[in-house]
C-alpha cells in the first residue's frame, strides 16, 4: 500500500497520465513554500471534471490530496467541508499552508479512521493503477462516503494498443516515466476493465465523463479506443 | 510582563523579560483530583506580545517535563541562554510576536517558581517536600486557567506544547474545550504507556536510592539527592535521543583520549556528555519536582472513564487540532498520535496530521525548527484567516527596537547557534 501511496504523490508531480500527449505536461502540484496562494485557478483536466461532479456544500474526502489544489478549490468556489489524505511530508505542508485540514497518512490507514458515511464524496484522483488492493480500497471509499469519484489512464486508448500491436512493448505514458521493472509499480487497465470490475464488485457508475488529453469527449461506444482518461463517480448498487 | 528590546538581544528575540506571579486559593484551597487540596497556589508565567482589543489574540505554551515559564528571551543583558522554545517564539517566528500575546506558565508541583514541592507550606513554615500532594496534568491545566480568567481571556486562540506540555494541550481539547479555538499536541500521547512509565520509575528509584534524598526531607539538610537526580535525567536523556542522532553526535568517539585506558574513567563523548547535562540539570532541578511531575504524567490517561478516547473528545468537535509526531521518536512513537487523530476522526474534529521526517528522536520537536516554523506558521495564518484575530495595538517604540536589533543581527554575522549548542540547548529544557 505504501508504494501506491507513493506512487500517488510522485504522479501528481509529474503529470497525469495522459497517454500519448508529450504535449500535456502539466505544473507541478505541491507550491512554493511561502508562496502566496493562487487567485485563480487553472485546474488539472481530469480534477476539473471531478469539481464539476461534487456538488456545493458537500463533504468531500480527497485520498492523495498532493498539495490540496482540489480541495482548495472546492472549498473557495462551492463552499465543501474539505479533508484530505496525504503521504508526502512536502504535500501536507503545502496543504496546512492552503489553509486546509489534511492528515498524514497512506490510504488504508487514513480511510480506516473514519466512520461509516462521514462524506458525501471520497475522490481518488489518478491512483489506481498504483494500487496494490484497488478493490479494498474502493470498498473503502464507497463505506467512508456515498459516493466515490474516480479517475484513471485508460490503457485502451488506440495509440497504446498500436504501440503494443506495432512495437510489441507494453505503452507506458508519459507522466509514468518508470520502466515496468521499477518502483512504482503499476497496473495497465481500460476503462472497459474497469466498468467489468464494478459490476463484479456491486458498484455502479451513474455519471461518466471521458477526456481525451485534457479534453472532454462526447462519445458513446468507442469511449474505451478514444479516451485518455476517465471519470467515474460511483455508488454502492442497492 | 515587561518587555524591552535591547542590543543584546539579536535573532528577532522577545528580548529582556522577566516572570510574573499570580497567586489564588488563598481563601478556598485548590482541589485536586486526587482529592486532596492546596492552597494558597501561585503560578509563574511569563507573557510575550501584546494582547489586542478583543483578547482574541492568546497563545497558551506548555512545557515539558523540566521546563519552565521561560519560554523566551533572557532574563537579563548578561544571560547567555534564551528561552526553552525560542527558535520559534519571538517577532516574526512561528509564534510570532507582533501579532500574538504568547503565555507560558511554570507547572504546579514545578520548581520554576510555581507552587510545589520545594515551596514553603504556609501552614508549617517548612518546605513541603513529600507532604506536598501529588498532583496530576488535569491539576496543572486547571491551575493554568485560573492563571487564564485571571489575565481576562476567555478564550484561548491555541494551545501549544511537546511531551508533556502535549498531554496539558490534550487536556484543555478534551476538558476545556470550551475555552480553546485550537490546539497543538506535538511529540506527544494522550494515555502514557507502560514502557513511559518504566522509564519514570527507573528514575524515581534512583532518586529513591541516593541517600542524600531523605524521603523528601533534604531542603534544609545542605545535602540534595543530587547522584540520584544526575542519574534519573542520564536515563530520561537517552530516550529523548535516537540511535541515529547518537551515531551522528557522537559516534564510539572517544573524549580526549587517543585509546582505550581500560578503566573507568569517562572515556567515550556520550558518557562525558550525559554526565555534563546530569550535573547541570541537578543545579537547576528539584529531585522532589522530578518525582512528582513523572508521577503526574504516569496518571496521565485520557481515554478515561470511559476507555475510549474518542469519547473523552466529544466536547471538542469545533476545535481544530495540529497533530504532530516525529519519525524516530521511539518515547512517544508515531502510532501514539496516530490512535490520537483516529479518535479525533471518530470524535468529528477538524484535525490535521503530519508525522515529520527526523532523526533527532524525541528531541526534535525542538530541532526540526524549520519544517516546525513552517508548520505551526502556517496553521497560525489559517486561525487568524477564519477566526478574524486583529493584530495588537503596536508599541511606539517598536520600530526604532526592531532596527537597533537588525543591526545587531548584522554585526553578530551568523547568529545560528551550531547543532550541539542547540542540541545541549534543548537536552537542557527536554522531555
Amino acid at each position: 500500500m505504501s508504494q501506491a501511496t507513493v506512487a500517488k504523490s510522485q504522479s501528481r508531480k509529474v503529470q497525469s497520465p495522459e497517454l500519448q500527449s508529450p504535449k500535456s505536461v502539466l505544473p507541478a502540484r505541491v507550491a512554493t513554500p511561502h508562496s502566496p496562494l493562487p487567485t485563480s485557478y487553472s485546474l488539472r483536466p481530469d480534477l476539473a471534471v471531478i469539481a464539476e461532479l461534487i456538488p456545493a456544500g458537500a463533504k468531500v474526502l480527497d485520498l492523495g490530496c498532493g498539495d490540496g489544489e482540489l480541495i482548495h478549490y472546492l472549498v473557495n468556489t462551492k463552499q465543501v467541508k474539505g479533508r484530505g489524505i496525504e503521504l508526502s511530508e512536502q504535500g501536507v505542508l503545502a496543504c496546512v499552508r492552503r489553509g486546509l485540514s489534511v492528515r498524514q497518512g497512506n490510504l488504508n490507514e487514513g480511510l480506516a479512521d473514519y466512520p461509516e458515511h462521514s462524506f458525501d464524496y471520497v475522490v481518488l484522483s489518478q491512483t489506481l493503477p498504483f494500487l496494490s488492493d484497488a478493490k479494498k480500497i474502493l470498498l473503502e471509499m464507497l463505506r467512508v462516503g456515498q459516493r466515490a469519484v474516480v479517475s484513471f489512464p485508460n490503457w485502451g486508448y488506440w495509440r497504446c494498443r498500436l504501440e503494443l500491436l506495432m512495437s510489441g512493448r507494453v505503452p507506458q505514458a508519459p507522466g509514468l516515466p518508470q520502466p515496468w521493472y521499477e518502483a512504482p509499480r503499476w497496473q495497465a487497465f481500460t476503462i472497459t476493465d474497469f466498468a467489468h470490475f464494478c459490476q463484479q464488485i456491486n458498484v455502479s457508475i451513474c455519471q461518466e465523463v471521458y477526456l481525451a488529453h485534457g479534453r472532454r469527449i462526447q462519445v458513446r461506444k468507442i469511449k474505451n479506443l478514444l479516451a485518455t482518461t476517465a471519470v467515474f463517480a460511483l455508488e454502492k448498487t442497492a | 510582563m515587561t518587555i524591552t528590546q535591547t542590543q543584546s538581544s539579536v535573532n528577532d528575540s522577545v528580548g529582556i523579560v522577566q516572570p510574573d506571579y499570580f497567586t489564588f486559593a488563598e481563601d478556598e484551597p485548590f482541589c485536586l483530583e486526587s482529592g486532596a487540596t492546596l492552597g494558597p497556589v501561585t503560578i509563574a508565567y511569563e507573557t510575550y506580545g501584546r494582547l489586542n482589543a478583543e483578547h482574541s489574540n492568546a497563545i497558551l505554551i506548555c512545557h515539558a517535563l523540566s521546563g519552565s515559564a521561560h519560554a523566551a528571551g533572557y532574563h537579563g543583558t548578561d544571560d547567555r541562554k534564551a528561552g526553552w522554545w525560542d527558535e520559534c517564539l519571538g517577532p516574526g517566528k512561528a509564534f510570532d510576536t507582533d501579532r500574538f500575546f504568547v503565555i507560558c506558565s511554570n507547572v504546579i508541583g514545578g520548581c520554576y517558581g510555581s507552587t510545589g514541592p520545594a515551596s514553603i507550606n504556609p501552614a508549617t513554615g517548612v518546605a513541603y517536600g513529600l507532604s506536598f500532594p501529588v498532583v496530576t496534568i488535569g491539576d496543572m491545566v486547571r491551575a493554568q486557567r485560573k492563571l487564564i480568567d485571571h489575565l481576562g481571556i476567555d478564550q484561548l486562540l491555541c494551545v501549544a506544547g511537546g511531551s508533556m506540555g502535549g498531554m496539558q494541550v490534550l487536556e484543555w481539547a478534551a476538558h476545556h474545550a470550551d475555552r480553546v479555538k485550537a490546539v497543538m499536541p506535538l511529540a506527544t500521547t494522550a494515555h502514557h504507556s507502560p514502557m513511559l512509565i518504566a522509564f519514570s520509575e527507573v528514575g524515581r528509584q534512583a532518586i529513591y536510592a541516593d541517600p542524600n534524598w531523605n524521603n523528601g526531607d533534604y531542603y534544609s539538610k545542605g545535602k540534595r539527592p543530587d547522584a540520584g537526580l544526575a542519574v534519573a535525567r542520564m536515563v530520561g536523556h537517552i530516550t529523548y535521543l535516537s540511535d541515529a542522532s547518537m551515531h551522528q553526535k557522537f559516534g564510539r568517539r572517544l573524549q580526549q583520549l587517543e585509546r582505550y585506558g581500560y578503566e573507568f574513567n569517562t572515556e567515550f563523548e556520550i558518557e562525558s556528555y550525559l554526565k555534563y547535562n546530569s550535573n547541570n540539570f541537578t543545579r537547576r532541578f528539584d529531585a522532589n519536582s522530578y518525582l512528582y511531575i513523572t508521577k503526574a504524567m504516569d496518571y496521565f490517561d485520557l481515554a478515561q472513564p470511559t476507555g475510549a478516547l474518542a469519547a473523552s473528545f466529544a466536547a471538542a468537535e469545533a476545535v481544530k487540532f495540529l497533530v504532530v509526531s516525529f519519525t524516530s521518536d521511539w518515547l512517544y512513537p508515531s502510532y501514539h498520535s496516530k490512535e490520537l487523530v483516529t479518535a479525533l476522526m471518530v470524535a468529528g474534529a477538524d484535525v490535521t496530521y503530519l508525522d515529520i521526517q527526523s532523526t533527532w528522536g524525541h528531541d526534535a520537536f525542538l530541532l526540526e525548527v524549520e519544517t516546525m516554523t513552517r508548520l505551526l506558521g502556517s496553521f497560525l495564518d489559517r486561525l487568524v484567516r477564519e477566526e478574524g484575530v486583529a493584530r495588537p495595538e503596536k508599541e511606539i517604540r517598536r520600530q526604532g527596537d526592531r532596527e537597533t536589533r537588525r543591526q545587531g543581527d548584522k554585526e553578530n554575522g551568523s547568529i545560528d547557534p551550531a547543532l550541539l549548542e542547540r542540541l545541549r540547548s534543548a537536552a537542557e529544557v527536554m522531555a
